[in-house]
């Protein structure tokens, strides 16, 4: 059984502005926002049957509730998050010493080096794509690679509204992908084209794009993604997939949907 | 050329991702160029690659905005060594590993720069100033106690040749020499480069000298009215040479002969082996030879064109020489620095019918400089490419016939 870790919102709010969806003037429903969190785990747990990890929230980490963040685990490793921005950066030792006390090895990265979990690291069981320029170092992936054994291929990431790789690129089970092509270079875009053949992957149009239905969750047949992205939801379906959406506008005032509420655990 | 340049590694799954042809369209997009050192394609999937790329630019600024550009790519600048100095120990005396130069364009790493080595020249030292901003090269003899002198091989950087833009016969910089090579084109190339020298010489442009030393077979071998008049047309600008070509070309003025030689009869003139001795001690009476053209006791040929024209001459002696002349410097070491201090702003360098002259010429000339060395004898430009000047083009031609022929090419009516 796939196994998530999840933060509840308790304390979910903009508290600055460090992404070009975040403005401090725009007030997170918190009410809403929890149900929406609440109706997210409802689909996972009962509608998909996956496992909940649940990390205690904290005051004064708004941003906690983005656990695909925390890192990104691989086995019984955790290799955890060097944010970028120090608005982040006091959830680290939060994270670490989660996945410490869950019994995983905990591995970091070298200082000066930024990474930030799986929202930059993701891909198919043979190979990983690695987003970098916004958040993340390109010099973290041969590391990780070496660590882990697996090719990972770094994205340049060209576009600020596509901050993560997981706001703009979603490998799902089967070998298929959703992507937003413009969100890479031509030099991304090509090596994504030449990995992926075309009738295996969906350039995303740019309205779902831009409500993150590359944000998606992806667990064997099932794709959580958020509400109002028809044409993808139908490409979907076509190949054969189960499609769940679910309202996530509280979080999309952060830059956040499904995938960013969400770290697979093994 | 591209005098700038700094070495990133870059490594991962480069290849696939198209990182590498990214990061090497960047530099060319940006102006520069590359030179991909070592490629490591990994054999694979999960196997990285990795590559070196050298990148080369015009400025440093250029450098930097490309460094600036492509290291959010993954590209790390591999950090070199600064290059280490140790003081001399005594006068005249390098440190035990002292770095040896070439010919070639060379920088050394100080304090984390790249600085250029100024006087380049082989087999010299490199001494480092105190602030440990610049450098020079210097000679073995004129290092002083304490001076701080480039060791070792870390932090220094030779830079090849690059082939030059002019598609001339220095263009193949091949050090071929042969005597059966066609002279026609490889002496209407050299007249082609000393016209142009000669128009930027005459705007006063620095860097634009054309340099000729030569023995005195050029006298014996009737070039002398050939020189004299690339002399006075402006076409030399440094004249390296030793006693006997001054003594034999002043003898001519005086006597008509060359060693005794008639130089219109083409026979020995009775008590002609004396005429030599006759002008030396003649001009050592008259104190120079400046003072001998001056005073209108000497009238035309090599010595009176280059005091008319202001070229600048250093006579170096050697042990068989007689007299000598005034203004002959009998000290080699001093005769050397003499020479040497002429050598920045040589652009040409003729070396004509003089081994001795020929070797300490193309010692002291930086490989940048093309040079042409002409001798009956073939074994005169071998040993000139033998000793590591492979940027001399060699004509095996007899001096006369090369002077005539440069002369003719460049305008003179016979």
């Amino acid at each position: 059984m796939s196994r998530l870790l999840v933060c509840p919102p308790d304390f979910f709010g903009i508290e600055y502005e460090i992404n070009p969806w975040m403005r401090l003037s725009n007030r997170v429903d918190h009410d809403r926002a929890v149900h929406q969190w609440h109706e997210l785990m409802r689909v996972l747990e009962q509608d998909i049957g996956v496992a909940l990890e649940r990390i205690s929230p904290l005051p004064g980490l708004p941003d906690l509730v983005f656990t695909a963040n925390a890192g990104v685990v691989v086995g019984r490793t955790a290799v955890v998050s060097r944010f970028r921005y120090p608005e982040r950066r006091r959830e680290e030792v939060h994270f670490a010493r989660w996945f410490r006390e869950h019994g995983y090895d905990v591995m970091s990265i070298e200082e000066g080096l930024y990474f930030e979990g799986a929202g930059d690291l993701l891909g198919f069981p043979d190979y990983w794509f690695g987003g970098y320029r916004q958040r993340s170092d390109i010099r973290v992936f041969p590391i990780l690679s070496e660590r882990f054994h697996r090719e990972i291929i770094p994205l340049e990431l060209v576009d600020s509204r596509f901050y993560h790789l997981d706001t703009c690129l979603c490998p799902l089970s089967g070998g298929d992908l959703l992507y937003f092509p413009e969100a890479f270079d031509s030099y991304g875009q090509t090596a994504i084209a030449e990995r992926v053949s075309s009738g295996f992957r969906l350039a995303v149009p740019e309205d779902e794009a831009l409500k993150f239905a590359c944000n998606a969750v992806s667990v064997g047949k099932h794709v959580v993604l958020p509400i109002g992205c028809p044409a993808t939801q139908s490409w979907l379906r076509d190949r054969g997939y189960e499609t769940h959406t679910v309202h996530l506008d509280e979080f999309m005032k952060s830059g956040g949907s499904a995938k960013c509420l969400t770290l697979a655990l093994d | 050329m591209d005098h700038y340049q700094e070495r990133v590694a870059l490594q991962g799954h480069i290849i696939d991702s198209l990182v590498l042809a990214k990061v090497l369209d960047l530099i060319l997009m940006m102006g520069g160029t590359f030179d991909l050192e070592d490629v490591h394609i990994g054999k694979t999937r999960e196997e990285p690659s990795h590559a070196r790329i050298v990148i080369k630019t015009a400025s440093k600024t250029l450098l930097d905005d490309i460094l600036k550009a492509i290291q959010p790519h993954g590209a790390s600048v591999e950090r070199e060594a600064n290059c280490r100095t140790q003081p001399a120990p005594a006068d005249g005396i390098l440190p035990e590993e002292f770095y040896a130069t070439t010919h070639l364009p060379t920088r050394i790493r100080l304090q984390g720069r790249w600085v250029e080595v100024d006087g380049i020249e082989m087999d010299l030292a490199v001494r480092v100033d105190e602030q440990h901003s610049t450098a020079h090269t210097i000679p073995m003899g004129e290092v002083r106690e304490g001076n701080q002198i480039v060791v070792g091989r870390e932090g220094v950087r030779v830079t090849p040749l690059q082939r030059p833009s002019e598609r001339d016969v220095f263009g193949f910089m091949e050090s071929q020499v042969s005597a059966e090579r066609p002279h026609g084109p490889v002496i209407a190339d050299i007249a082609s480069r000393m016209h142009h020298l000669r128009e930027q010489h005459r705007l006063g442009r620095s860097g634009s000298n054309i340099l000729l030393a030569g023995g005195p077979a050029i006298i014996h071998a009737g070039g002398r009215e050939a020189l004299t008049w690339l002399i006075e047309q402006g076409f030399i600008h440094i004249l390296f040479c030793g006693n006997a070509l001054a003594a034999h070309d002043m003898e001519a003025d005086l006597y008509g002969t060359s060693l005794g030689y008639g130089l219109r009869a083409g026979r020995t003139v009775p008590h002609g082996h004396e005429h030599h001795l006759r002008t030396i001690n003649r001009i050592r009476a008259i104190g120079s030879i400046k003072a001998a053209v001056t005073s209108g006791v000497i009238t035309h040929g090599i010595m009176a064109a280059c005091v008319r024209q202001g070229v600048p001459m250093v006579l170096a002696g050697t042990i068989r020489d007689d007299g000598p002349l005034p203004g002959v410097i009998t000290d080699s070491v001093q005769a050397q620095s003499a020479m040497r201090a002429l050598i920045p702003g040589v652009r040409l360098a003729l070396l004509v019918a003089s081994t001795l002259h020929a070797v300490a010429t193309g010692n002291l000339l930086p490989a940048t400089v093309p040079t042409v060395c002409v001798d009956v004898n073939p074994s005169v430009p071998t040993k000139l490419a033998d000793r590591g000047s492979f940027q001399t083009v060699g004509l095996v031609m007899d001096a006369a016939s090369f002077l005539a022929e440069l002369a003719r090419a460049l305008g003179r009516s016979t």
